[in-house]
């Protein structure tokens, strides 16, 4: 038990601080190559962005700030369907980044995007064990277990389609415990021992640390999940919006985003 | 001029009628962007129902269980001279000020299979409670019980005090002098704080989809469904909600009248 | 069935200090003004508080408090029954079922409880009001319930705070009355508790005069206020009260002697005169006064500025003359006077 204070604490700390911003600034940040775009761009930018992106591009937005002095850049990291509400409402956004094509769809069809979004990044699922995987969970056929407490994702939300593909695909009728709102809070029960596994994405296993073990698994393949990114119709700043879906585009920012577990598109 | 016979001065007025508007308007928003056409539908779903049926029975046994700890609580606090009392009414609060997320984590450290107590229960009576309706119950209760204390606490401390003295001096011990004098004095405090516990477990949500997760049928409760369906569908989203508006709004005008009404009455 | 009593209890700065004796059947009002210590002294009787030091017996051998001895009964244990200032009905119950709160907590069945609860309010005058709520009652009715509560278990000490102070003078002249009848037929031990005089003078056997925590003066009635020990105990009981029955603007004293009053009278009262109202003279006095009676002084005390002189003769009655006057008339014990008292200056109170 006293191992497992600080991860508690830090889980506990995440929870609550969730939207309040990535870790600080990056040591020793690369040169950036958003050359290009007719100058540097100045004033706030301002990025929806799904949550799982949270740690990629935090890092990024410093990486553009560096290269681009006068330039700050602001980032509202939530759920994609709240973000895309929040947008529909007029929330003065400058660029929208969405975990699935589902979310980008409500933007594009209220028209507020500014031309065609661009998949620049996808995510597989991986089942999370906590550390050691002490049930023994060998595959996605052992959702199908009754003795085991299992978490899924909801259906209401992408980790959740996600998830009943590569079921469906496999062939497993799973009997989960939880349908969970979204990643992290699946995440959370796995860290904190309180299920056998959970089906989750790999950046979230990537960035969870050691609590948390990732299998991977071959019918992961059927539940690719793609990032959509987009500049806003009525950005504010669209200089620093396009600046910055090119900087995600990069082969910088490519980098960065397999650093993170993320797939190339 | 004869509206000053109404008796509320204008310092009064304005800010109360602003009180209204701010707390009011947003319902009238959900109403007017309730889709009426497609109503039944959203209605008739089976899920919605089985929503409805547990976030009432979790929110009614949650406040059962609040009466059965709580009240108790509050004539500790309240009559009893015990040393840290000020402690433990502060300790008592804090699930007012957690956030219930961090409330569900909290209940995960201690009733969950890993936790100080939940590993005590699994181990001896292979009992796990996380995932349960009773863990909905559980976390409901954690973060409505609060207000139950409080408004009976202040309703004890109102209350006069002298009437127990009285009850002792016509032989009736501590018990009997709370069961027979002091409950029933202070029953009107108890209906105002049960109410305001079942409101609060009603409307649950961080501490219920942490500790208890969310399944329909044993644990997804009405404000679950009501943020999932948001995920994919606002308009059901909108209805659920407006059901589990109606559903309590209801509830607690046919308890204030048959309930509080009569109390206020005697 | 009596009292013996010898507590010390420590309020905030009052240190309380009294020892008190009660017989069967006897009342004893404890006197003095608020914040004497006097309710203090009937919680710690009750059981309610208890006391720093000190014994508390009924009957000789029932010990509710010993100190010494590591012993207190709780309040629920004791045989009492209380009256308290306001009545203290339980709002939430029938009159009836507040006259039967004692007896269904000492175990006795509903049936038989309501019956005794009934009778009781029968007694006091309440016969039909069993179903009432408190709040449906006047307070004079309400002190008449809160007695019957206090009584309907035949407890051994009976112990009054204030009964009478939060009524209305009018009320106040009937409870107090009939008061005084049950706690005529009343077999125990009484403490009452009161800063009135006159209640004290019409309900008592024996008064105790507490100031500051202390016992100033104990005695009868008319001892006390004949022979104030204190400055404070003359200014506080100086009440001559005499017993009579009226008729029309007269009442006939018990003791010999008729007493012209203000206001038409019937039956059995009490007549109060203060001292300060009583004027002496060597000559009978002519012209308005029409209570004029012969007397002789037998003592006089100094207090301040008057002197409290005690007469005796037809009537007994009390008079405070100035320094200055008693100088004037040359008197001292012995002496003969008139003692003249005008009827608007006579208090009468039901009996």
């Amino acid at each position: 038990m006293p191992r497992r204070a600080p991860l508690v604490l830090s889980v506990a700390a995440a929870l609550v601080l969730t939207a309040c911003g990535g870790p600080a600034d990056e040591a020793g940040g690369a040169a950036g190559t958003t050359s290009g775009t007719g100058g540097h761009p100045t004033g706030t930018l301002t990025v929806f962005a799904a949550a799982s992106l949270t740690d990629v591009f935090t890092d990024l937005g410093d990486r553009l700030e560096e290269d681009n002095p006068g330039l700050d850049v602001q980032f509202s990291f939530a759920g994609s369907a709240a973000l895309a509400t929040q947008i529909t409402q007029g929330a003065p956004a400058d660029v929208f980044a969405s975990a699935n094509q589902a979310q980008m769809t409500v933007v594009t069809d209220a028209g507020l995007a500014d031309g065609d979004p661009v998949v620049f990044t996808s995510n597989v699922l991986q089942i999370a064990v906590p550390a050691g995987n002490p049930a023994g969970v060998t595959g996605l056929a052992d959702f199908a277990r009754e003795d085991l407490a299992l978490a899924v994702c909801a259906p209401e939300v992408p980790c959740g389609a996600a998830a009943e593909d590569v079921f469906a695909a496999a062939g497993v009728t799973p009997r989960p415990d939880t349908l969970e709102e979204d990643v992290r809070a699946a995440l959370t029960k796995v860290e904190l021992g309180e299920v056998d596994a959970a089906l989750v994405y790999t950046t979230d296993v990537t960035a969870a640390g050691h609590a948390v073990e990732g299998l991977d698994f071959p019918e992961a393949e059927d539940g690719v999940n793609d990032y959509p990114i987009a500049p806003l119709a009525d950005a504010p700043n669209p200089a620093a919006a396009a600046a910055f879906v090119e900087l995600v585009r990069s082969e910088e920012g490519q980098e960065a985003l397999a650093d993170a577990g993320f797939r190339a598109p | 001029m004869s509206r000053r016979e109404a008796g509320v001065p204008v310092p009064l007025m304005v800010p109360a009628a602003l009180a209204v508007a701010f707390l009011v308007l947003p319902l009238i928003g959900l109403v007017v962007r309730t889709p009426w056409a497609d109503l039944p539908d959203h209605l008739t779903q089976p899920a919605v129902g089985v929503a409805l049926r547990l976030s009432l029975v979790s929110a009614t046994a949650a406040t059962a269980l609040s009466l059965l700890l709580g009240v108790p609580l509050a004539w500790v606090l309240a009559r009893s001279r015990i040393r840290g009392r000020a402690v433990l009414r502060a300790l008592v609060t804090v699930p007012l000020v957690l956030p219930p997320v961090v409330g569900g984590v909290a209940l995960f450290l201690v009733l969950g299979r890993q936790g100080l107590v939940g590993r005590w229960l699994d181990e001896t009576f292979g009992l796990t409670i996380p995932f349960t309706t009773t863990a909905v119950v559980i976390a409901e209760t954690f973060v409505a019980m609060p207000f139950l204390v409080i408004s009976v606490e202040g309703a004890l401390r109102a209350a006069d005090a002298r009437f127990e003295d009285v009850a002792a001096t016509l032989g009736a011990g501590r018990w009997s002098t709370f069961r027979r004098v002091t409950l029933p004095l202070v029953a009107p405090g108890i209906a105002a704080g049960a109410v305001l516990c079942w409101a609060r477990a009603l409307g649950e949500f961080g501490a219920t989809i942490t500790f208890a997760g969310n399944f329909p049928g044993t644990t997804q409760t009405m404000p679950l469904a009501v943020y999932l369906a948001l995920q994919r569908d606002p308009e059901a989203a909108i209805v659920l909600s407006l059901v589990l508006l109606a559903v309590s709004l209801a509830t607690l005008l046919l308890l204030r009248d048959r309930w509080l009404g009569r109390s206020v009455a005697t | 069935m009596s009292l013996d009593a010898s507590v010390a209890v420590r309020r905030g700065p009052l240190d309380v200090q009294l020892d008190l004796a009660v017989a069967d059947g006897e009342v004893l009002a404890v006197l003095g003004p608020n914040g004497a210590g006097k309710s203090t002294l009937l919680r710690v009787l009750a059981g309610l508080l208890p006391p720093e030091d000190g014994r508390v017996v009924v009957d000789g051998t029932e010990v509710w408090d010993d100190v010494g001895q590591g012993r207190h009964l709780p309040a629920h244990e004791r045989r009492l029954g209380m009256v308290f200032q306001d009545g203290l009905l339980f709002p939430h119950l029938s009159v009836a079922d507040n006259v039967a709160f004692g007896l269904r907590s000492r175990g006795v069945p509903r049936t038989p409880a309501r019956t005794a609860a009934l009778g009781w309010l029968d007694r006091v005058g309440l016969a039909g009001l069993g179903d009432r709520r408190p709040g449906q009652l006047s307070g004079g009715q309400a002190q008449r319930a809160a007695l019957a509560r206090a009584l309907v278990g035949d407890p051994a000490l009976l112990l009054l705070d204030e009964p009478l102070s939060a009524l209305d003078a009018r009320t106040r002249l009937t409870v107090r009355a009939e008061l005084r009848r049950h706690l005529a037929d009343f077999g125990g031990s009484t403490v009452l508790v009161t800063h009135d005089p006159v209640d004290a003078m019409a309900l008592a056997d024996r008064v105790v005069v507490v100031e500051e925590g202390r016992i100033a003066q104990a005695g009868t009635p008319a001892d006390v206020s004949r022979h104030p020990r204190t400055d404070y105990v003359a200014r506080l009981v100086g009440l001559a009260l005499l017993p009579g029955t009226g008729a029309g603007t007269t009442v006939r004293l018990d003791g010999g002697g008729a007493v012209a009053v203000a206001e038409e009278t019937v039956g059995p009262v009490f007549i109060a005169v203060r001292p300060e109202s009583v004027a002496l003279y060597l000559d009978p006095p002519h012209g308005s006064p029409r209570n004029v009676w012969p007397a002789r002084l037998v003592s006089a005390t100094p207090h301040g500025s008057t002197v409290r002189c005690e007469l005796d003769g037809e009537v007994q009655l009390i008079a405070d003359v100035t320094a200055a006057a008693f100088a004037e008339l040359g008197l001292a014990p012995g002496s003969a006077v008139w003692a003249a008292v005008k009827a608007s200056e006579v208090a009468v109170y039901a009996r």
